[in-house]
């Protein structure tokens, strides 16, 4: 009878506690009730963790948390692939942040959950933007984020190797070929790229099969072929090396400052790398495969959001922050401090001439495309069919002409 | 007779029990069941919570359309069965099933043969002996992320100091593309696997050498019982239930090893190294489809679960012996 009682209140203790770990920080809740009192500190989530990134973000939040009135703008930072996992977590627990920072292809998965409040609902819109930042954040014709600077893929040359061979940067498929053809010399490779079986690898074949008119929506047409087919040829005669299938955005630049390729595909993160390194690189767009097509590259970076978090005071001030995150002046000093450029397309002329190792890139970033421009929420599920046909080509399992369809493409 | 027997001795007609008597009565014998009741408390609380709520959870995330939206929102609508078909008819899954047992069986074997030799090997006295075990320890102590980092260089294909090292001894006229060819990769991967169990092989099967009596083998060797007739009628008999705990947990460890092949391949080339925990993984923390992803993973543990049991069987039928 006693032991029967015993058992009965242990039950008790592990269920009582299991429900206060089930609702654990739950606490945070609370804060939903202060709606409509004076705010008096933020809460912001990034993944600038890397210095001098974090102390920068820090201080231009901290700025516009005066310029808003807000004393304190609590900014915490967790690592890029563990941003999204934090924020379930803590929409599980209500405990989201006041402002919260997504890569540019996440916002529309994450807005179609239910988390973000539309930018629009603040007086926010992002007129004069580039096309493909506003492509990002725009779900169901609601604005969701604002990027103050974006990034994009472009091709990185050794002026000395391309100089030594008399070959001069690309500007079509046949001269990269050619190009990369002849700067392949003993353990140096003509040019390299990631392929590799994740979004990264996704994200490097969109530059080969947009400029060729390739779209995400009908991954088994001739164009995105055409694109398998470039970069089937590169590999198949030696010019890039067969490891890509296995090598990371961050291995290609490391070959490229090793001086085992002569060109890369990469983005401007690692511009600092190659300036520590004193790589005399140049940068050009993607070259494209037959004259009168555009070049057109991914658009990268991060955009400002404001997540539901029921305290409406909190969310008002939280809007005030993103906008001042994307003033014409912070969208300049973001972009020389962090290698990226602004989105606003007015401040191109002034951003040239401020930080001209950059110049390269305003145009590529003018023309960039937002991955989930077309296909929204649904776009991770397409880079996976991009990806693996990639791999299916570059590795002989598949021709060119089957790949996309072979790796699940069902159109 | 020692010291200790004659203590044991003069001890043993005494009842044990007299020196403990008042302090029992102190508490009673109602008090005494709730003290052992409260001591079972601590691990019974832990494994609810640790053990039986997680298990549980994806017993039914595998049910349900577990999703972003699900954190949210809340709401994780029942799907019955739809989690485990999708995984199951997906053109990838026998693929999956089958890198998993090429990779379970393959990473076993090699562990547990080399594991084996090095073992006899060790067991035998020499110089040097104990310093030359503590090496073959290192890739345990080594971090399993730095561990993969290492080989994916190791194994690169242009210029791996494997395939350098190879070429130089003439040995390869080609570079062996250890991770970018599909045909290659899973058997480079398994190579990883098996340089990385070998030190947890080692350990038990030499510590379940060491505690065979030498009277056997001194008996043995009177009877003509030497070198490979020892092992077979001594040893191997002796080591059975060791040999038994190391497969039984060798299995279940490579069953569900994701870290290094994220590490070396990502399940690529072409998902030539794609196995169930893999996409179990990819699933739930990369696409986020968490119900499908928990699907996978309770398959995963329905084939443990069979070995759990084969072992289970095979030890009780051991004792009963």
């Amino acid at each position: 009878m006693f032991k029967r009682r015993l058992m009965v209140a242990a039950a008790a203790v592990a269920l009582t506690s299991l429900s206060l770990t089930a609702c654990g920080g739950g606490s945070g809740g609370s804060a939903n009730n202060k709606a409509g009192g004076k705010v008096d500190s933020l809460t912001v989530l990034d993944y600038y963790t890397d210095e001098p990134s974090h102390s920068q973000i820090a201080d231009q939040l901290s700025k516009c948390g005066t310029a808003i009135g807000v004393a304190k703008v609590n900014h915490q930072s967790v690592p890029g692939p563990t941003l999204i996992q934090k924020v379930l977590q803590q929409a599980s627990s209500k405990t989201l942040p006041d402002v919260l920072m997504l890569d540019n292809p996440d916002i529309q998965q994450i807005a179609q959950a239910g988390a973000l409040a539309p930018l629009n609902d603040y007086g926010i819109d992002a007129k004069g933007y580039a096309k493909g930042p506003i492509d990002a954040a725009t779900y169901q014709g609601k604005l969701y984020g604002l990027q103050p600077g974006a990034n994009t893929l472009a091709i990185f040359y050794n002026k000395d190797d391309l100089s030594k061979a008399g070959v001069k940067p690309p500007t079509t498929w046949a001269e990269l070929k050619a190009a990369a053809k002849k700067l392949t010399v003993g353990k140096r490779y003509g040019f390299a790229f990631n392929a590799t079986a994740d979004y990264e690898g996704a994200w490097q074949f969109l530059p080969p099969m947009w400029t060729n008119g390739g779209d995400e929506t009908k991954l088994t047409s001739p164009q995105v072929a055409g694109a398998l087919q470039l970069w089937k040829d590169l590999v198949d005669d030696g010019s890039v090396s067969k490891s890509v299938v296995n090598w990371k955005q961050s291995d290609v630049n490391d070959q490229f400052i090793a001086g085992k390729a002569a060109m890369m595909l990469n983005g401007p993160w690692q511009i600092p790398a190659l300036d520590k390194a004193k790589i005399n690189y140049g940068v050009v767009p993607f070259p494209v495969n037959t004259p009168g097509q555009t070049s057109v590259a991914p658009l990268g970076g991060e955009a400002w959001t404001v997540p539901l978090t029921g305290d409406t005071a909190k969310m008002q001030k939280a809007a005030e922050l993103v906008k001042c995150m994307n003033t014409d002046a912070n969208q300049l000093l973001r972009a020389k401090q962090g290698g990226i450029v602004p989105t606003k397309l007015a401040l191109a002329d002034q951003f040239k001439k401020e930080d001209p190792e950059m110049a390269g890139f305003v145009e590529p970033v003018a023309n960039a495309r937002a991955r989930t421009g077309k296909l929204g929420p649904k776009w991770p599920d397409t880079a996976k069919v991009i990806y693996t046909g990639v791999q299916l080509v570059l590795t002989g399992q598949a021709s060119p002409a089957d790949a996309m369809a072979k790796a699940g493409a069902s159109q | 007779m020692s010291e200790a027997e004659t203590l044991r001795a003069t001890r043993s007609p005494q009842p044990r029990s007299s020196a403990s008597e008042p302090k029992r009565r102190g508490l009673g014998r109602r008090g005494e069941e709730i003290a052992k009741i409260l001591f079972v408390v601590p691990a019974a609380f832990a494994i609810v919570v640790l053990f039986g709520y997680p298990v549980v959870k994806n017993l039914l995330m595998s049910f349900q359309e577990y999703t972003l939206r699900t954190f949210i929102t809340g709401e994780a609508p029942w799907v019955g069965l739809q989690n485990y078909l999708t995984v199951i008819k997906d053109d990838l899954f026998a693929k999956e099933l089958a890198n998993t047992a090429l990779f379970t069986i393959g990473s076993i074997v090699g562990q547990f043969v080399i594991g084996m030799l090095l073992a006899l090997f060790f067991h035998k006295h020499f110089p040097l002996n104990g310093i030359l075990r503590a090496l073959f320890l290192l890739p345990w102590l080594i971090p399993l992320i730095v561990g993969s980092a290492a080989w994916r260089a190791i194994l690169e294909q242009d210029s791996g100091i494997l395939n350098v090292t190879l070429e130089r001894l003439g040995v390869i006229t080609e570079p062996v593309p250890w991770l970018t060819s599909p045909d290659v990769a899973l058997i480079a991967v398994i190579l990883v696997n098996i340089w990385l169990g070998i030190p947890f092989n080692l350990t038990l099967l030499y510590s379940g050498l060491q505690a065979i009596p030498d009277e056997l083998y001194e008996a043995g060797s009177l009877d003509g019982a030497t070198g490979w007739k020892a092992f077979w009628h001594i040893t191997w008999p002796n080591l059975r239930a060791v040999v038994n705990v190391v497969l039984m947990l060798g299995v279940i460890y490579t069953l569900k090893v994701i870290d290094l092949i994220l590490g070396l391949t990502q399940g690529g080339p072409a998902n030539a190294t794609q196995t169930i925990a893999i996409q179990s993984y990819q699933r739930s923390f990369v696409e986020f489809k968490f119900g499908e992803g928990a699907a996978l993973s309770n398959i995963l543990i329905v084939i443990s679960l069979v070995f759990a049991i084969v072992y289970v069987r095979a030890n009780r039928r051991q004792v009963d012996e």
